[in-house]
């Protein structure tokens, strides 16, 4: 395998493919976690480290895995991997963890790294598999860190918790858009990104499932054969 | 040749073994790191109620500056120890929880939805170099919007005068009624009045405080947005300064004095 192989299986899902624009996976936790931008960059390590490693470590034994069983064996690894990242958390730094609540819990449940485990590392070989899940884990991360930078900036007038726009409620000039600071503004605001990159890159738009055909009208019935 | 039976269990048991033994040796040896943070968080949070709070510092050694005392919620006294419970770890929020350590509270009486009250309460006392008392830290607890928020109060020596406010733990709306944590907003708390003639006068108000108003001691600005918040808030310190609180503490204290 080439250099340029692996360039493209960590720079494809930045944008071309990315796993939340063109897949539309994960969406629950960019809606849940981006209102704060420093409480987004640990999500985004914490997700991305579990893609990658998730993806190593069933590459690694893929080819032991009995097909029988073998969502509940990448469940298992996916499993502890979302634990251990946890724990790691919870001991080195409590503030965020806080925050992030079940959030990283339910890294389980996203959908980009069993997705990751099955469309890729069950097929490819263990190094190559780490770059897809590492380029997968960023280009959830690129999508997260922009939502998250607007709702920020604009839902509390900090970055980073640093004052960038001073409030009108703390003497400054900006009245902040508390839309921005609830869950639901990540969907609008995702969907204009889907809006944009599918203008700029037309081939991810979905082919229509079917054509409406045109309207017939119906067939002119006499009184009688209504009645009938 | 994969999906013969024993294969399947061989590798379904190997992965489970190792996926344990990885799991159980994360959560043992990052326990005690764990525990730690738990507990420094609470205590910062007692530090800053307290306005002693330095970042500096080590918090282990400005925690010594407070005495933990227990409180008898049944006659109001301050005791050092009681039934061997340990003054250091006591936690009156898990014990509120608990069989035996609390009791329902009335429902006419529990205007802050607080539901379990533990029988035996944990305050801290500042003392300053000739330990003599400076302010007292409160554990309070209510109802606001989403949930309970859990917090602690500093009243001063006078016993009156507010001192300070923190929450550490609520569920209320981002920006509007999570604004609790907005220091501007704790600072409006600093010198505020809690009795007027023995009755409970503190509460936080709609709209802006009316400095010329004679009541303007006892009031605070509302939380724009946050009604409900904002009224649960003043319910909270109706109850835990009411008899069902703290009040008959407060006057011990102040007999003692």
């Amino acid at each position: 395998m080439t250099v340029k192989k692996y360039k493209e299986v960590l720079t494809k899902p930045l944008l071309e493919e990315n796993p939340i624009t063109l897949q539309i996976l994960g969406i629950c936790s960019a809606l849940a976690v981006t209102s704060n931008l420093s409480v987004t960059l640990v999500m985004c390590v914490a997700l991305t480290s579990v893609v990658s490693f998730s993806n190593l470590f069933i590459s690694l034994i893929r080819n032991y895995i009995p097909s029988s069983v073998r969502i509940i064996v990448q469940m298992t690894i996916i499993a502890s991997l979302v634990i251990v990242v946890d724990e790691l958390l919870k001991a080195y730094d409590y503030e965020t963890s806080k925050k992030l609540s079940v959030f990283v819990g339910l890294i389980i449940t996203n959908c980009i790294v069993m997705g990751r485990a099955e469309a890729f590392a069950m097929k490819e070989k263990p190094f190559i598999s780490f770059i897809d899940g590492l380029g997968n884990g960023l280009g959830y991360s690129v999508i997260l860190i922009a939502v998250a930078i607007v709702r920020e900036l604009f839902g509390s007038g900090t970055l980073m918790g640093y004052e960038i726009l001073p409030l009108v409620s703390n003497g400054g000039w900006y009245p902040a858009n508390n839309l921005l600071l609830l869950p639901p503004s990540s969907f609008i605001l995702i969907g204009l990104m889907i809006w944009g990159i599918r203008s700029y890159k037309s081939d991810q738009v979905e082919v229509n499932e079917f054509k409406l055909s045109k309207h017939a009208t119906a067939p002119d019935l006499t009184k009688s054969e209504l009645n009938a | 040749m994969n999906d013969s039976i024993l294969k399947t269990l061989t590798v379904s048991f190997t992965v489970c073994l190792f996926c344990s033994l990885v799991v159980s040796f994360a959560a043992v040896s990052l326990r005690d790191a764990q525990n730690l943070n738990k507990l420094n968080d609470q205590r910062i949070k007692i530090l800053k109620t307290a306005a002693i709070y330095d970042p500096a510092e080590s918090i282990e050694s400005q925690f010594t500056r407070l005495t933990p005392k227990f409180v008898d919620f049944s006659n109001g006294l301050l005791l050092d120890e009681f039934e061997g419970l340990d003054l250091v770890t006591y936690d009156p929020v898990y014990f509120s929880k608990q069989a035996g350590f609390s009791s329902p509270i009335p429902p006419k009486l529990d205007i802050a939805v607080v539901k379990n009250k533990e029988n035996i309460g944990k305050i801290y006392l500042l003392k300053d170099e000739e330990s003599q008392l400076e302010k007292i830290i409160l554990p309070i607890r209510g109802y606001g919007l989403w949930g309970t928020l859990y917090g602690y109060i500093a009243i001063d020596k006078d016993l009156n005068t507010i001192r300070g406010l923190e929450f550490y733990e609520h569920k209320e709306t981002p920006g509007l009624g999570a604004e609790v944590d907005n220091p501007k907003w704790k600072a409006l708390w600093d010198g505020k009045k809690i009795y007027k003639d023995g009755e409970i006068e503190i509460a936080v108000i709609k709209g802006k405080v009316d400095q010329t108003n004679k009541m303007a001691d006892y009031q605070v600005d509302g939380l724009s947005g946050a009604t409900l918040t904002s009224r649960g808030v003043t319910n909270m310190l109706a109850f835990w300064f009411s008899e069902s609180g703290y009040r008959e503490t407060l006057n011990k204290i102040n007999y003692d004095s």
